[in-house]
């Protein structure tokens, strides 16, 4: 039996009511309840708004020390000059899906959720049995493939980016964006880990070799490996974002994934590859309200336009090159619901629509 | 998800990566260090697909908490004394939350590992986490206690304060100069490992038994993603450490990180913590039985000891003067009277000082009444206007301090006090050691040795040659630190706010001239200036009151 007799006093704070609820008292500032330091896109300021803006402070905003640590060769903080683009206001740009701490979790684990019941119902209902060799293959291959430009990408693009915006709100939206890459990438993983676990016949390594080796990948894993070689910021949203994402991102996922994986018995893939479509969605909407802001500068628009201009004249081409070489993969699956010319109009047609929205002039290179 | 599974999902995931062959990635942000003969491990194994749903149950709980509080009136017993300091605390650690994701990618371009970079990349969106979820309890607080003055300015008082400035190193030191430097050794394996265990796990227990269960349920929630940044951490300084030519700048390194983390947290939170409580029980652990147990047993005896035998220089004798600092030389209790004299430009309101509160700092720092009873007895005497002016311009045998040009603490050990002509300029430290990180370690050439991607100290890093020679109330005005009266102060030296004739107006700090020390001290001649610095170096008031 216990020993109740020797039981030492025990110590913990005592509990005080101080009335110091809001509207116990009134006197200066007892009703000063929002946010003061900044003026929000609308009358009430949104929860994303008063957890992100000004956060990373500015010295043209409230900083009155300026940066306390520099660089070797350069100012620290957040220098505007980490990007040729040109922004009266670089702070006017707010993330229109509005993504903070709360959002990211509750959406990404509703993808994943998705996503794992969707893989376990096709286990469980043996569909990898059931489809054709040449399918099994074009997973095997391609979508593997692409997998790798997902990682590159968030590691390496979006990643990087979030260090170098001038705003909190820029490199915020970018950091989600690399969240939402990762995530898509590793599901292609494991969606591969599942296939090489199966019954069936795929190999779980070859997408390492067609990635590296493929003659139809390797224009498209130059261009991704290009784009971890841009030092500037905006560049590197604009030529990922902008060109990269829609002339080869949505076309292998949107023009050819998406349309002609059910013709060949797999409701798995696009289930998978639409959580990624969805994410795209979700950045290109940030992307273009930024690109938007910058081409509608009134100081700055018309040299942004100049500048954007000649950034498409350079990544068109690489994306257009990478793009064409892909065609071989149109014919590799048994069903072949859509050609590569028809899924190359469609992706070109919304790459121009994208255009015109941002005020930019068609590249001649899209008449080819 | 099972272990295995998880080993197996890892091991797939690891095959995303490749060498590439068309390009090399930019190398945005340089590094002094080589990693040439670097191990390959990844010591975080996290995927996405368990990583979402985890952090979402952990936000769960919170947002539920938070919603509890408010149901069950948390705030009818909250004291006030406590949350006044949360108005300094939470508009600074917001800023070092988002500048850790932002270091990410540095630790990605410095270090040639793949097997890492994922493990980084997590740590990214953490980080976005703890700034946004800290971000929103002080909407929180702000919303629900009785005085939202200091919470609703809160970012740009951050920017434009001299205690915002200090606390803006451990942000801005993440992300700037060599990219091991800030974003390894700076954050990580000192600003993680060692100091956000007093930050987030000690002075959230000290909210608690303030009455506030908001601080610690955001802030634990906060810690449990920290022990998987300090893995990263670890395996990087492992990575370093296996090349000979970096452990010069190892040493370097935490040596200046380790001092300069010392000089801001312990600054800050040994104040939150033993100035902004009203638990005086006697068996309450101190700030410096606390620091002697997270940082000085769990860190340095069980951290970093056993990295020596990897070759790592620990530096022995700072943390033994750290520890000298806050037992013997009263450093906390300095800094807290030093925030105590600074109140007309303070965005919080700092209480008096009771006879309990004498009785627990005697108890627990013997000798502490001799030395700082009077100055607190005499900012009791002095919180209201009519009669005097703030305390700072009383004469109480203080002298406004000089700042230290490293730490931007003040040099408030004043006998410890280094005043040297650096780059052109007459600058006062804290201490040798911050001295050395200005002369010695943040330039480009160490050891004889080229550190050109080491960074540099920059910026008016003396807040006060802002404002020299400005009246008082100017001052205050342009800081935007007045009530929506456009008169009344926020920061008041006491916690009544029921009585309009205690609050101190624009109009009772008028005509009060606020010099810069450093200003002066550069308009002195040599004999002046060294006869000042002599005198100054005496002028420790709390040995004399």
């Amino acid at each position: 039996m216990a020993d109740i007799t020797d039981q030492k006093e025990r110590s913990f704070p005592k509990i005080e009511f101080t009335d110091s609820e809001a509207g116990a008292l009134t006197f200066p500032s007892s009703k000063s309840r929002s946010y003061n330091y900044y003026k929000p896109a609308k009358l009430r300021a949104t929860m994303y708004e008063d957890v992100t803006v000004d956060v990373q402070p500015d010295p043209e905003r409230h900083l009155t020390q300026g940066w306390i640590y520099g660089f070797g060769d350069g100012p620290g903080g957040y220098p505007q000059e980490w990007t040729t683009a040109k922004s009266s206001n670089w702070h006017a740009f707010l993330d229109p899906n509005e993504e903070w701490e709360q959002s990211i979790y509750r959406n990404n684990s509703a993808v994943v959720h998705q996503v794992e019941l969707c893989l376990k119902n096709a286990k469980r209902a043996r569909v990898y049995d059931s489809w054709n060799g040449p399918w099994l293959k074009f997973i095997e291959r391609n979508v593997g493939a692409w997998m790798h430009a997902e990682n590159g990408l968030a590691l390496h693009v979006f990643t990087s980016i979030q260090r170098s915006g001038p705003t909190n709100m820029i490199n915020t939206a970018v950091a989600f964006n690399a969240a939402h890459k990762m995530r898509f990438a590793q599901d292609l993983a494991l969606f591969n880990l599942d296939l090489a676990e199966a019954d069936v016949a795929f190999e779980g390594s070859a997408h390492k070799e067609v990635w590296q080796e493929a003659p139809e990948w390797q224009p498209t894993r130059e261009v991704v490996e290009q784009l971890t070689a841009v030092g500037d910021w905006c560049e590197l949203l604009f030529a990922t974002n902008i060109v990269f994402e829609q002339l080869i991102g949505s076309l292998f996922r949107t023009e050819l994934v998406m349309q002609v994986a059910a013709r060949n018995s797999d409701y798995i893939t696009p289930t998978l590859v639409g959580t990624g479509e969805n994410d795209y969605d979700r950045d290109l909407g940030y992307t273009r309200v930024l690109f938007r802001l910058l081409t509608q500068d009134e100081e700055h628009g018309a040299a942004n336009k100049e500048l954007f201009g000649s950034w498409l004249a350079k990544w068109v081409p690489r994306c257009q090159e990478a793009a064409h070489a892909l065609q071989p993969i149109w014919s590799q699956a048994a069903e072949k619901p859509v050609t590569f010319a028809t899924s190359r109009a469609n992706a070109t047609a919304k790459f121009v629509s994208l255009l015109e929205d941002l005020g930019l002039d068609i590249p001649k290179e899209l008449d080819q | 998800m099972s272990r295995q599974s998880l080993t197996k999902a890892h091991a797939k995931i690891s095959e995303l990566t490749w060498e590439p062959t068309f390009a090399t990635p930019a190398t945005r942000f340089g590094t002094d260090y080589t990693f040439e003969k670097a191990p390959k491990k990844d010591p975080l194994k996290q995927i996405m697909r368990s990583y979402f749903p985890m952090e979402e149950e952990k936000d769960n709980r919170v947002y539920g908490a938070m919603d509890g509080a408010i149901r069950g009136n948390m705030f009818r017993q909250v004291q006030q004394r406590w949350l006044e300091w949360q108005k300094l605390f939470l508009s600074i650690i917001p800023f070092p939350e988002i500048s850790a994701a932002r270091a990410m990618p540095m630790a990605i371009d410095a270090v040639p590992n793949p097997e890492i970079h994922n493990g980084l990349a997590v740590q990214m969106i953490d980080e976005v986490r703890h700034s946004t979820i800290q971000m929103n309890l002080k909407k929180l607080y702000m919303n629900n206690y009785i005085d939202p003055a200091g919470f609703d300015m809160t970012e740009k008082a951050f920017a434009n304060n001299y205690a915002g400035t200090i606390g803006r190193q451990f942000g801005e030191g993440f992300i700037t100069g060599d990219a091991i430097t800030a974003a390894n050794i700076y954050l990580t394996v000192v600003a993680e490992t060692a100091f956000t265990n007093t930050l987030f796990v000690a002075m959230p227990d000290e909210a608690a038994a303030n009455g506030d269960y908001l601080l610690p349920t955001v802030f634990h929630s906060v810690q449990s993603d920290e022990s998987r940044h300090i893995s990263n951490g670890y395996s990087i300084l492992l990575m370093a450490l296996a090349d000979e030519r970096n452990r010069p700048l190892l040493e370097r390194d935490m040596r200046y990180a380790w001092w300069n983390n010392h000089c801001v947290v312990d600054a800050a939170i040994g104040t939150f913590i033993e100035y902004g409580t009203k638990d005086r029980r006697k068996d309450r652990e101190s700030y410096a039985e606390m620091w002697r147990r997270w940082i000085y047993d769990d860190y340095y005896r069980s951290y970093l000891l056993p990295l020596e035998k990897y070759g790592l220089t620990i530096p022995h004798d700072l943390v033994e003067e750290a520890w000298n600092r806050i037992v013997n030389k009263d450093y906390v209790h300095r800094v807290a009277q030093f925030f105590a004299t600074g109140w007309p430009v303070n965005y919080w309101r700092i209480d008096t000082m009771t006879d309990t509160d004498f009785e627990w700092f005697e108890e627990k720092y013997p000798g502490w009444y001799s030395k700082f009873g009077a100055w607190w007895e005499n900012y009791n005497r002095l919180a209201y206007p009519g009669n005097n002016k703030p305390i700072a311009f009383e004469d109480v045998g203080y002298n406004y301090p000089h700042r230290c040009w490293t730490c931007m603490v003040p040099c408030l050990i004043r006998e410890d006090t280094v005043c040297e002509k650096v780059d052109g300029q007459w600058k006062t430290y804290c201490s040798e050691t911050c001295h050395w990180t200005d002369a010695v370690a943040f330039r480009a050439e160490y050891e004889g040795r080229e550190t050109p991607n080491m960074g540099r100290l920059t910026g008016f890093r003396e807040w006060e040659t802002l404002h020299h020679d400005k009246d008082l109330a100017d001052i205050v005005e342009d800081l935007g630190y007045v009530r929506d009266d456009g008169k009344t102060l926020i920061g008041q030296p006491h916690l009544h706010l029921d009585d309009p004739k205690k609050m101190w107006t624009l109009d009772d700090v008028r005509g009060i001239q606020f010099m810069s020390p450093n200003v002066l001290l550069n308009q002195m001649s040599d004999d002046e200036r060294e006869k000042h610095i002599a005198e100054y170096r005496l002028n420790d008031m709390s040995k004399i009151a």
